[in-house]
């Protein structure tokens, strides 16, 4: 007579499903690359030949956000640009995360004008931030490890429904009298 | 081999205001109501064959020479460095008009690819009335530049077939290179409870 299932065995063997997908999505990590800048210089050079961002699995760029994974914001994001990125973002199927690559998409940079957004975590959710303006590619793959990481564990923001919010230390306020 | 600009002069002498030479650099300064007739002048006289309309951008007056921001407010080293020592005056620029009256210039720059020589256009033009002829009929290459400077500063150009903004997006208000834009007021497309905390 068969006796009922072990629910903690079940949950032993969903567990190590999660990890099992987990380690095959962090080496198949299929790339959008969303580049509007500068940095895209630098991106080039991380994925081409030299720094081969395929020794990491993230060598495939696609160019349809349905099918792609990760979302790579590279270059500065202008006012213009952010209802099509976010529009490129909403498209992409879930599991999906997002890099933002170089200062300007993490903060805005030195740019505090009519025209740049600040930092692309305020139009859609960020899962790893990138520093540099240009980043080296050293610093480029650091951060592609960090984000497997992250995949390994099965976390990631964007599965949560709705927007990042800065902390309220990294909030840049308005100045209307800066310019005089 | 006389200057260009003093050809101008000789020709147009009521529509002139200034002519200047700089570092071999040549400039007239003119009324609005010329701008047609020399620049038509200048693309069919057979000795100036301006053919190539390089550039055309404008400047905004409105703080030049009275904000602080002409006097070094930085602590700095002594001596100073060559890029912050006093210009000396034979060297000041001179616009021609004052900045009280005249608050834009727009600004034209010409080639010829038969002389290979170049001439430089100012039109001042006043804040209560930013219009000047449109050359779209005389260099087709001007239709996007006079876009791009209604776009950023709201001079407009009569007698152009579509000036709309060019770069900016329609929604978007006032001129934002114009001095009395606020240099970090932001209008985004994309409203979100996180961009509304940085947008006045
Ligand atoms: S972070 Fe620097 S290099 Fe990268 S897009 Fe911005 S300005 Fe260019």
């Amino acid at each position: 007579m068969a006796s009922a299932p072990d629910l903690s065995q079940l949950n032993w063997v969903t567990t190590r499903v999660d990890a099992a997908l987990g380690w095959a999505r962090k080496f198949s990590i299929f790339q959008y690359p969303f580049v509007t800048a500068c940095c895209g210089m630098e991106y080039m050079a991380t994925a081409t030949s030299h720094y081969d961002m395929d020794r990491f699995g993230a060598g495939f760029p696609r160019f349809s956000p349905r099918q792609a994974d990760v979302l790579f914001v590279v270059g500065t994001i202008s006012q213009k640009m952010a209802p099509v990125l976010r529009r490129v973002y909403d498209q992409m199927a879930e599991p999906k995360w997002v890099v933002a690559f170089g200062v300007c998409t993490c903060t805005g940079g030195f740019y505090d004008d009519y025209t740049t957004v600040l930092g692309i975590d305020t139009i859609m959710p960020v899962d790893v931030y990138i520093p540099g303006c240009p980043p080296r590619p050293e610093n480029v793959l650091d951060g592609l490890m960090k984000l497997q990481d992250k995949i390994a564990q099965g976390a990631g923001t964007t599965l949560a429904a709705g927007l990042s919010v800065r902390p309220p230390e990294l909030q840049v306020p308005h100045r209307p009298d800066a310019h005089l | 081999m006389p200057a260009l600009a003093h050809t101008v002069q000789a020709k147009f002498a009521s529509q002139l205001i200034a002519t200047q030479r700089y570092r071999e650099q040549e400039t007239a300064v003119i009324h609005r109501e010329g701008l047609l007739p020399i620049a038509r002048w200048l693309k069919s006289d057979a000795a100036m064959s301006f053919d190539f309309l390089m550039d055309i951008s404008a400047v905004d007056y409105l703080k030049f020479g009275r904000t602080l921001s002409s006097a070094p407010t930085l602590k700095t080293p002594s001596p100073l460095p060559y890029y912050m020592t006093p210009k000396p005056t034979a060297e000041t620029w001179q616009r021609g008009v004052s900045n009280d009256d005249y608050r834009f210039d727009v600004v034209y720059h010409l080639f010829s690819s038969r002389h290979a020589h170049r001439l430089r256009l100012r039109i001042p033009l006043t804040s209560a009335d930013p219009v000047v002829d449109s050359l779209t009929g005389i260099w087709a290459s001007a239709n996007w530049y006079e876009r791009e400077i209604w776009d950023m500063f709201g001079i407009r150009f009569t007698g152009h077939p579509n000036l709309r903004r060019i770069l900016l997006y329609e929604e978007f208000q006032g001129h934002p290179l114009r001095k009395d834009y606020p240099i970090n007021k932001r209008q985004p497309i994309l409203k979100t409870p996180a961009n509304a905390a940085n947008s006045p």
